[in-house]
C-alpha cells in the first residue's frame, strides 16, 4: 500500500506522489483508448476508463495504510495503478495475454491484485458492495484495525445490494468507507432521470440518512479534498465507529465504455453521452475546463510544491512507462489454450 | 463411535465440529443467533455467529467478501428458494472470482439450503432446484440423503476451498441414522452404492434414495435385483461409478424430485447416453417430478412427484417385464 494513511494533511512529497499517480492513471487510460486505433482487435469486449476520476481514486487510496483492502467495479484500472501494480501486467491483462495480471482470465473488468489489497471487482453493477462489506466484517473479526474501501458508481446506489449492505454495515459498525463516484450518469442515463435524490436537487449522499451513518459530498476533482474526507472516514472506521458514505462528484471524461458491437465491427470509444446523446457539448466542454489533472498540476506549481520542469519530467517518465506497458502487452504471448480449465476450481 | 441422530442434528453437529476446529469458519443468517444462550453463539461468540436482516444479496455477497478475505462462511438460508433472491452472488460472483483472477483468490463458502418441502408448502417453498446450480462451473453441489452424509458432506463443504451449495431435504429433517462422532468427512465426487444388485441400476438423488430403496425392496420381492446408487454430490458428479454399474446391469432408471427439464436426472441420462450407450440393453428411464409448479392440495402435490410405485413401474419397463408406464 502506497499511502501512509496517518496524516490527514498531505506533505509536499505526498502531494507529488498523488499528482504522479493521477498522471499515471490518465496516461494509462489514454493508451488503452489509443490501442483501439493503434492495434485494432487487441482489446476485446467492453472497456471502461477512469479518466476524470483520477483525483478521487488517488485521494481515496492515499488515506489507506498497509493491510487495508479495497474492492471496486468494472471501471477498475485506476485503483491498482495507485496501489503500485505493474502497469505492464495490467496492460497485458487488458490485451488478454499470458503475462497479464490475471493470466488473461479476467480482462479489463476484472483486475485483481490481492497482494496489494485489491480483492477484485464485480462486472455487475453494485454486486461488489456486499462483498466489500463482507471483507469489512472479516476485518472486524480479525481485529487488526484494517479498513476496507468500497468503490462504486452513482448507478449502483439504486440496487438492493447497496441498501442491504449499508444497513448491515451501519448496524454492525463495520470498518468500511463507501466511496460513491458520482459521475452524473448511470451508463447513458442522467442521474436526475433515475435517482429520487438527484431529481429533488439533493446530493446522493442523502441516502446515508436512511442507514444512520454519515453521508458526505466532496469535490472528486480535488484530490486534497477527497483525501481529507476519506481519511476522516477511514479514521472513524478504524476507530470502530462504523461506516461512512462519501459521495465523490466526478465527471467521466470518456464515454461509459467502448461501443458494443459484434465481432468484425472495429471497436472504438464514442463521444461522451453529453455530446452523443444529450446534445450538450457545453456540459462536456465545461468538464474539460475543470479537468482534475491539469487543475492539480497548476495548483502544485502555483503553491510551489512542484516546479513546472519537474511536472514535465514526471509526465515524460509516465509516458515512457506506459509505452513500455503497451509494448509489453503487444509483444507478450497469448495463454496456452490447454490451460482454459486451470482455475475453475481451487 | 456412531450413534443415532436426526439428519438435522447431524448437520448442526458438523458445523459445530468444524467451527471448533477452525476459527475461520463463520455461521450466520436470518432469525438465528438472536440471544446469547443459543448453542452456536454460546460456543463461538457473536463475532463468528450472527443474525442478519432479511437481505439475501447482502448475506451471500458478504460471504463472498469474507471468503475473499480469508474466512470460511456458512450461510444459513433455510429455504433453497431464498437463493433465487441473490442469484447474481450465487451464480455470477462466488464461482467466478477464482477463475477471473487467474487463480489468485479462492471463495470457500457454504450456502446451506433446505429444499423439496413437499408437505403442503405449495408453489414457492417446495422446489428441487439443484439442477440450476450443478451446471455452474466453480460451484459444488452436495445433496445428502442420510444423517451420516448430512454430517460428512457438510464438513467437507466447509473444508472445501470452493463455494458449495449444500441442499438438505426438508422431509429428511427428522430422519434418524447412525452418525459417527467427532470429525467425520465424506469426500465429494464419490457416489455411494446403497444397495448392490445386478439387473438394473437406479440412480436416485437426495430424498429419492429412500424412495428408490423402497422400490428396490418391492422389486426384490418379485425377484428383481436392483442396484441403488446415491451420487451424494452432483458437482462433482461420480459418473465413472454410475457407468460402471450400467456396464454391469445394462439398464438405468433415474429418480429425481426435480422437474424433468431442470433435473440432475436429465444431465446424468445425457452423460450415460453419451459415454455408456453400448452397455445399455434398454432405453434410460427417468422418474422425475412433472414439469409443473407444486400445488398446495395433497393429491395435486402427490401426482406431480416421484414415488416408489412409479420407480417400480419404470424398472419393470426397462426390464421389459411389464407394459406399465412410469
Amino acid at each position: 500500500m502506497s499511502g501512509n494513511g496517518q496524516a490527514a494533511v498531505l506533505d509536499r512529497e505526498r502531494l507529488v506522489w498523488v499528482f504522479t499517480q493521477m498522471l499515471r492513471i490518465r496516461e494509462f487510460e489514454e493508451r488503452v483508448k489509443r490501442t483501439f486505433e493503434e492495434h485494432p482487435g487487441v482489446i476485446r469486449g467492453h472497456t471502461h476508463l477512469a479518466d476524470g476520476a483520477e483525483a478521487s481514486i488517488v485521494g481515496s487510496i492515499a488515506a489507506l495504510r498497509e493491510g487495508d483492502q479495497l474492492m471496486a467495479t468494472y471501471r477498475c484500472h485506476g485503483y491498482p495503478i495507485a496501489l503500485g501494480t505493474p502497469t505492464t501486467a495490467m496492460m497485458a491483462e487488458i490485451y488478454g495475454k499470458a503475462t497479464g495480471l490475471c493470466g488473461g482470465y479476467g480482462g479489463s473488468m476484472h483486475l485483481v491484485d490481492v497482494d496489494r489489497g485489491f480483492l477484485g471487482t464485480s462486472g455487475i453493477v453494485a454486486q461488489g458492495i456486499p462483498q466489500a462489506t463482507g471483507a469489512a466484517w472479516a476485518a472486524q473479526i480479525r481485529g487488526e484495525g484494517q479498513v476496507v474501501l468500497c468503490f462504486f458508481g452513482d448507478g449502483a446506489s439504486k440496487q438492493g445490494a447497496f441498501h442491504e449492505s449499508l444497513n448491515i454495515a451501519s448496524l454492525w459498525r463495520l470498518p468500511i468507507v463507501y466511496v460513491m463516484e458520482n459521475n452524473g450518469y448511470n451508463v447513458h442515463t442522467r442521474s436526475e432521470q433515475e435517482d429520487a435524490n438527484a431529481a429533488a436537487g439533493e446530493p446522493l449522499a442523502t441516502k446515508a440518512v436512511a442507514f444512520s451513518m454519515p453521508g458526505v459530498t466532496v469535490d472528486g476533482g480535488d484530490p486534497v479534498a477527497v483525501h481529507e474526507t476519506v481519511a476522516a472516514a477511514v479514521a472513524r472506521a478504524r476507530g470502530g465507529e462504523g461506516p461512512t458514505l462519501v459521495e465523490s462528484r466526478v465527471y467521466r471524461l470518456s464515454a461509459h465504455g467502448n461501443i458494443i458491437a459484434p465481432p468484425g465491427v472495429p471497436l472504438h470509444f464514442p463521444e461522451h453521452e453529453a455530446i452523443e446523446k444529450f446534445g450538450a457539448p457545453e456540459e462536456y466542454e465545461a468538464a474539460l475546463r475543470g479537468d482534475p489533472v491539469p487543475r492539480f498540476r497548476a495548483r502544485l506549481v502555483e503553491d510551489g510544491a512542484l516546479s513546472a520542469e519537474d511536472a514535465d519530467r514526471i509526465a515524460g517518465e509516465v509516458r515512457d512507462e506506459m509505452q513500455v506497458a503497451v509494448d509489453f502487452g503487444i509483444e507478450s504471448p497469448f495463454p496456452d489454450a490447454a490451460r482454459t480449465l486451470d482455475h475453475v476450481y481451487a | 463411535m456412531a450413534r443415532e441422530l436426526p439428519y438435522i442434528v447431524a448437520i448442526n453437529e458438523a458445523i459445530h465440529v468444524e467451527m471448533a476446529r477452525d476459527d475461520r469458519v463463520l455461521f450466520f443468517g436470518q432469525n438465528m443467533a438472536n440471544t446469547e444462550n443459543e448453542p452456536f453463539v454460546d460456543a463461538f461468540g457473536k463475532d463468528r455467529v450472527r443474525v442478519t436482516p432479511i437481505s439475501e444479496t447482502a448475506e451471500i455477497g458478504m460471504a463472498v467478501g469474507a471468503a475473499l478475505a480469508g474466512y470460511r462462511p456458512v450461510v444459513e438460508l433455510y429455504m433453497a428458494e431464498f437463493m433465487l433472491v441473490a442469484m447474481d452472488q450465487v451464480v455470477n460472483e462466488a464461482p467466478r472470482f477464482r477463475y477471473m483472477s487467474g487463480g489468485q483468490v479462492s471463495v470457500p463458502l457454504v450456502l446451506k439450503a433446505g429444499y423439496g418441502f413437499t408437505a403442503g408448502w405449495a408453489g414457492q417453498h417446495t422446489g428441487t432446484i439443484y439442477g440450476m446450480f450443478m451446471g455452474v462451473p466453480g460451484l459444488k453441489v452436495a445433496v445428502p440423503s442420510t444423517a451420516a452424509d448430512a454430517k460428512g458432506l457438510m464438513a467437507t463443504a466447509i473444508r472445501d476451498d470452493n463455494p458449495v451449495v449444500y441442499f438438505h431435504h426438508y422431509l429428511l429433517t427428522l430422519e434418524h441414522g447412525d452418525v459417527p462422532e467427532g470429525e467425520h468427512v465424506v469426500p465429494f465426487g464419490e457416489a455411494a452404492v446403497r444397495r448392490a444388485g445386478g439387473e438394473v441400476t437406479i440412480v436416485a438423488i437426495g430424498a429419492m434414495v429412500g424412495t428408490a430403496l423402497a422400490a428396490a425392496e418391492t422389486l426384490a420381492g418379485e425377484g428383481i435385483d436392483a442396484e441403488v446408487i446415491d451420487p451424494r454430490t452432483l458437482a462433482p458428479l461420480d459418473l465413472p461409478r454410475i457407468l460402471e454399474s450400467v456396464e454391469k446391469t445394462g439398464r438405468l432408471v433415474l429418480v429425481d424430485q426435480a422437474t424433468r427439464h431442470g433435473s440432475a436426472s436429465a444431465v446424468i441420462a445425457g452423460e450415460v447416453a453419451d459415454a455408456g450407450f453400448g452397455a445399455l440393453k434398454a432405453p434410460i428411464k427417468q422418474v422425475t417430478a412433472l414439469d409443473t409448479t407444486i400445488a398446495y392440495s395433497a393429491p395435486l402435490e402427490a401426482y406431480a412427484l416421484p414415488d416408489a410405485d412409479k420407480v417400480v413401474g419404470a424398472v419393470k419397463q426397462v426390464l421389459g417385464s411389464s407394459a406399465v408406464a412410469a
